[in-house]
């Protein structure tokens, strides 16, 4: 039948003991439960790295919001993810700034060296690449983010030992 | 009102409007996108901007949202000054537009190609590449198309905030911004289908008329009114080739105004189902294989069986078939063709409105009322348009908050912002959770009976005078006196009831709450909702008879005549059969083949609401004619003219002045003698193309026109369409307007009453003041087993658009539902079957809300039929069970934890 929902063959993720005792804490911030719809996600996110469809469903249940309700948050905000993304995020600034002083290049030179292009993930699940809009560090353009670390006044050698860094880390 | 200048022209406006609103409405074309008269304003589109000036000296002004703008005294704006900027605007927002009008199902009654023309943005200057988006499957009744999406929000504002859907709604954002579901399925709620009206281009197209598209200028149209239950809303029916193509809205002030339930919007086409009676057929004797008959012969037998028949009328023929019936076998051997329990709720719902001090709440009252009391009637499945009225009677708290604040009434979005979560109170008492309970305060759940005490209790705590009762709990009583208070400090109450539950008592408790609340010209707003699109017109016709169904079984009578009517829908099987067998001649008029025709000697093919003219009465005891939207064949004639020699509009006026109270249903239509410049009202658009060729075929001769049954209308392109006068448009358009946005042209104002055009006309009002009350029955049920309370479903449980396949998708079989504790006694397992007495056995849900000892039935669903239930039955297992291939029990949507037999 072509009526059967495909959402009903998808079932809720079990939310994990520190994503729920999070969740209250961040409940104890706002007069209504469904309030804290985006901060749940970002919680979620942090454990399971991003927010696949059994999480949102789960964060739905738990705070009784409207999958539809929390998917329009979740595809608001591009620093959530609804696809898996790789251990690292490569978040390249692509504003102004960063692209007078050549962030164009040093996006291809990323591209060149990890065989990603904005969007992908690394074959090792090792680096996604994804492009922000200004990260309000314009006086040491060019710049980027790893995870939460903030690289800036970025040559391609300079990538070059970030990414080394990482890999080694690994 | 205040005077203000537009592009140096003055004009006298309502403060109380926003300023687009009133260019509108004093003719000026001023283009816009995101405002709905119903929805009020969001400034999110940018397309109505004007120029606003300071002062007399100011030169350059500002540019303003017009409707976000409220017009100043004394002040001046320029619509043509800002031309440059809308131009602009819709440019930008037609970037990643795919220019695919010829294939879109919108193409010719869009607004955003009339909206384009308008603003003079005629020449694409973007080359890029454009953004598209996947669509999704949204279930039967919507396709989904989201390039054409020029993200003006109206959907949402209507899916969610309007009409209370939770499975919808934006994601993203920029480029990426999309609006649909988190995940493709059916969209669930009961009033998805005005998306394809509110949507100004064509995101959202209505799917079954997809599979039989025509443009809007080549549709045929009349105005028409819905036979999908008692509210009547007002339908636009659209024909093309002989087939009925589609509904859509026909826009009344009082009644439905701008919506439609999806019943009434996909329910029609049972008009073109293969289980129509297409020929008139006869046969000598029950068993006797049925041969066609010529019209002529079929009409001649059916009077000389008259002399000695009785008559069996039904609510959901027109009142126009009823009385010619009932003038074919006379007074005497009339019956109304519903049980005695049904007759007589309608019966005394004649008399509330009659003789009691209400006021009988029409949809625009229930929309204005500020406290409601739904006694046991599942309004969403009975009456969908008044639950969607009721979800805008809530937000009558939040309007009110921003009223204290001067807040502009039609400030959508900061309304909202300011009323969050805060509703006007509802309170609900059903035998079983509702879909409006996720605005109501209260919900509680009990019997029919119960019920009806409780609210007899309310009226007795809001005047003591009012009989009281005794056996209601602690909590009950507490909860009484919150309604009652609740009530009481409303300034509009609305108490809504109905006959659905089969409950008298409840049309007591209703009556004597809304009495108790009237005092001096205050009174309370009364909605007593009746079953079927004529219900309360047959009423009307039996004038406080009691000459029911099983009266005409018991009149031991040889010949019975069956106006559209399955009598096996109205009384046990085994006492239809008994009267079936023990007649000589049965003659049915029907327009689809059902238990009761298939036994008839002499079935007469009657014509559906889309080929005949007619009149129904709604639950408000409102009447509205309905004229014919095409011809059908020659085989084909309407009831009331297989049943009277007479000229249509003789029919009706001789009921006018034969049954009381129903004289003005002889004014609803401007009469066989309209005319403009000595021309009729067309039914077709004049841009109607193939006329002189779609015939060809058959004759390259043009046949002579169609004669029309009012002889207001006339079927063809040639007359006068109505410019302004909306009495009898065939379907909205002003020049430059091509989409169902011209609607404005033919109000009074945007957003307000038609011009000229009925209503309907109320027939029964009252003006006494005097409180009188109906005492507390002992209705203590004390029959042995699980007692039965009905289930209706709004696609399935109505016998004609059960017909329509768009509806079948949204149904299921028939089936109980049972509470947790009754299904663990019973040992079901989610792939059992419940035997339900000798009367077979069904599928089953486990519903929470549902009370240990009591059984919901399905209504009107396939597999069980609810007339040969008693009030309670003895429920087991089913041996070797199956479910049925009907069964879908994803289409059951309810609020309260279920387990369900597998799909
Ligand atoms: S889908 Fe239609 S109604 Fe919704 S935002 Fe897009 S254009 Fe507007
Ligand atoms: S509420 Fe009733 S009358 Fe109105 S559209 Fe729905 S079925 Fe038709
Ligand atoms: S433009 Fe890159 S940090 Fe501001
Ligand atoms: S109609 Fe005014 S901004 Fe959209």
């Amino acid at each position: 039948m072509t009526n059967i929902i495909a959402s009903t063959a998808l079932k809720a993720r079990q939310l994990t003991e520190e994503e729920i005792h999070e969740i209250e804490h961040e409940k104890t911030h706002y007069p209504y439960a469904q309030a804290v719809g985006l901060e749940a996600l970002k919680i979620v996110q942090k454990y399971q790295g991003w927010v696949s469809d059994e999480s949102l469903l789960a964060v739905s249940e738990y705070l009784d919001i409207p999958p539809d309700d929390l998917e329009g948050v979740a595809t608001f905000f591009n620093m959530i993810f609804r696809r898996p993304v790789g251990k690292n995020v490569i978040l390249l600034c692509d504003s102004v700034a960063c692209w007078m002083l050549g962030c164009d290049d040093l996006k291809a030179h990323i591209t060149s060296t990890l065989g990603i292009d904005y969007g992908e993930t690394t074959e090792d699940d090792m680096f996604t690449l994804i492009p922000v809009p200004c990260l309000g560090d314009c006086d040491k353009a060019p710049s980027m983010m790893v995870g939460r670390e903030l690289y800036r006044n970025l040559t391609n050698e300079k990538i070059d030992q970030i990414i080394a860094g990482y890999k080694a880390k690994a | 009102m205040a005077s203000i200048t537009i592009d140096g022209k003055v004009f006298e406006v309502d403060v109380k409007n926003n300023l687009l609103q009133e260019c509108l409405s004093h003719a000026m074309d001023l283009p816009y996108f995101c405002w709905h008269p119903s929805m009020g304003s969001v400034g999110s589109c940018r397309q109505c901007a004007v120029i606003e000036y300071a002062n007399e000296e100011d030169e350059k002004g500002r540019l303003v949202m017009a409707c976000m703008t409220e017009p100043r005294e004394g002040a001046r704006y320029s619509i043509a000054a800002a031309s440059k900027f809308r131009a602009q605007a819709i440019e930008s927002i037609m970037i990643n537009h795919p220019h695919d009008c010829p294939v879109c199902e919108e193409g010719g009654e869009c607004h955003l190609q009339d909206m384009t023309v308008m603003s003079g943005h005629t020449y694409r200057r973007y080359d890029g590449k454009k953004k598209t988006h996947n669509n999704q499957y949204l279930g039967p009744f919507i396709n989904h198309e989201m390039n054409r999406c020029i993200t003006c929000y109206r959907c949402v504002r209507y899916y969610k905030d309007y009409a209370g859907g939770t499975d919808f709604g934006p994601q993203a954002s920029h480029d990426n911004t999309y609006f649909g579901r988190w995940q493709e399925g059916p969209l669930e709620s009961e009033f998805s289908g005005n998306l394809v009206e509110v949507c100004p281009t064509g995101v959202f197209t209505d799917k079954p008329f997809s599979k039989h598209y025509s443009r809007k200028w080549d549709l045929q149209s009349s105005p028409s009114v819905c036979t999908g239950c008692s509210v009547g809303c007002n339908t636009n029916p659209g024909e093309r080739y002989g087939t009925l193509r589609r509904i859509v809205n026909r826009f009344n002030d009082e009644v439905n105004g701008y919506f439609l339930c999806d019943k009434g919007r996909f329910g029609a086409e049972f008009v073109n189902s293969s289980e129509r009676i297409p020929v008139n057929m006869m046969r000598d004797s029950h068993n006797a294989a049925p041969i066609q008959i010529e019209p002529d012969a079929a009409k001649e037998a059916l009077k000389n069986a008259a002399k000695s028949a009785v008559g069996i009328g039904s609510p959901r023929a027109s009142m126009e078939a009823n009385f010619a019936l009932r003038e074919l076998v006379g007074e005497e051997n009339f019956y109304a063709g519903i049980a005695t329990e049904e007759l007589d709720m309608l019966n005394k719902i004649i008399d509330i409105y009659q003789s009691k001090p209400v006021k009988i709440a029409s949809v625009k009252d229930i929309e204005s009322s500020d406290a409601v009391l739904i006694l046991g009637e599942d309004l969403t499945n009975t009456a969908a348009r008044l639950a969607l009225g009721v979800r805008q009677s809530v937000k009558n708290l939040g309007r009110q908050m921003g009223a204290d604040l001067n807040f502009p009434i039609w400030h959508d979005a900061a309304i909202r912002q300011l009323a969050m979560d805060k509703l006007s109170p509802l309170y609900i008492l059903s035998p079983h959770t509702t879909r409006l309970d996720d605005i109501a305060h209260t919900t509680h759940i009990s019997s029919a009976a119960h019920s009806a005490k409780i609210g007899m209790a309310i009226a007795h705590a809001i005047d003591s005078t009012a009989p009281d009762v005794a056996g209601l709990s602690k909590e009950e009583k507490a909860l009484v006196n919150e309604i009652a208070e609740s009530l009481k400090s409303a300034k509009q109450a609305l108490i809504i009831s109905g006959t659905s539950s089969l409950e008298p008592a409840l049309l007591d408790a209703a009556s004597n709450i809304a009495t108790a609340l009237q005092s001096g010209d205050d009174k309370a707003n009364l909605a007593l909702v009746s079953s079927e699109s004529n219900s309360m017109g047959l009423a009307l016709m039996m004038q406080g008879n009691a000459k029911s169904l099983e009266q005409a079984m018991s009149a031991s009578s040889k010949t019975a005549i069956v106006l559209e009517n399955d009598l096996y829908r109205r009384a046990p099987s085994a006492d239809v059969d008994a009267f079936v067998n023990s007649l000589d001649n049965l003659l049915v008029l029907d327009h689809l083949k059902n238990r009761t025709g298939e036994q008839a000697n002499l079935v007469l093919a009657a014509a559906t609401f889309a080929e005949s003219s007619g009149t129904f009465v709604n639950y408000e005891g409102r009447a509205q004619h309905y004229y014919s939207t095409f011809k059908s064949d020659s085989n084909i004639r309407s009831s009331a003219l297989w049943l009277s020699d007479k000229h249509f509009n003789e029919i009706t006026a001789a009921c006018a002045v034969a049954i009381a109270n129903c004289g003005a249903i002889a004014e609803l239509t401007p009469g066989e003698n309209y005319n403009f410049a000595g021309l009729k009202a067309p039914r077709q658009h004049h841009r109607y193309s193939g006329r002189t060729s779609m015939r060809a075929n058959i004759s390259v001769h043009e046949p002579k026109q169609e004669q029309d049954e009012d002889g207001v209308m006339v079927y063809s392109m040639e007359g006068v369409p109505a410019i302004k006068d909306a009495a009898v448009l065939n379907s909205p358009w002003a020049p430059g307007w091509n989409s169902n946005q011209s609607l404005f042209k033919f109000q009074e104002f945007a957003g307000g009453p038609l011009k000229q055009a009925s209503n309907g006309q109320r027939l029964l009002s009252n003006n006494s003041a005097e409180k009188t009350w109906y005492e507390a029955g002992n209705s203590d049920d004390t029959s042995e087993g699980y007692k039965v309370f009905p289930l209706y479903h709004l696609f399935g449980s109505e016998e004609l658009s059960a017909y329509t396949p768009a509806i079948q998708e949204k149904a299921t079989s028939a089936y109980v539902s049972l509470s947790p504790e009754d299904a663990a006694k019973l040992g079901l397992q989610a792939s059992d079957g419940v035997q339900v007495e000798h009367n077979g056995a069904v599928p089953f849900i486990v519903r929470e809300s549902i009370q240990p000892g009591t059984v919901g039935v399905s209504v009107g669903l396939k597999g069980l039929n609810f007339q040969d239930m008693s009030a309670a039955v003895s429920l087991d297992k089913a041996a070797d069970w199956k479910n049925p291939e009907l069964w879908r029990a994803a289409n059951i949507i309810v609020s309260d934890k279920r387990v369900e037999g597998a799909d």
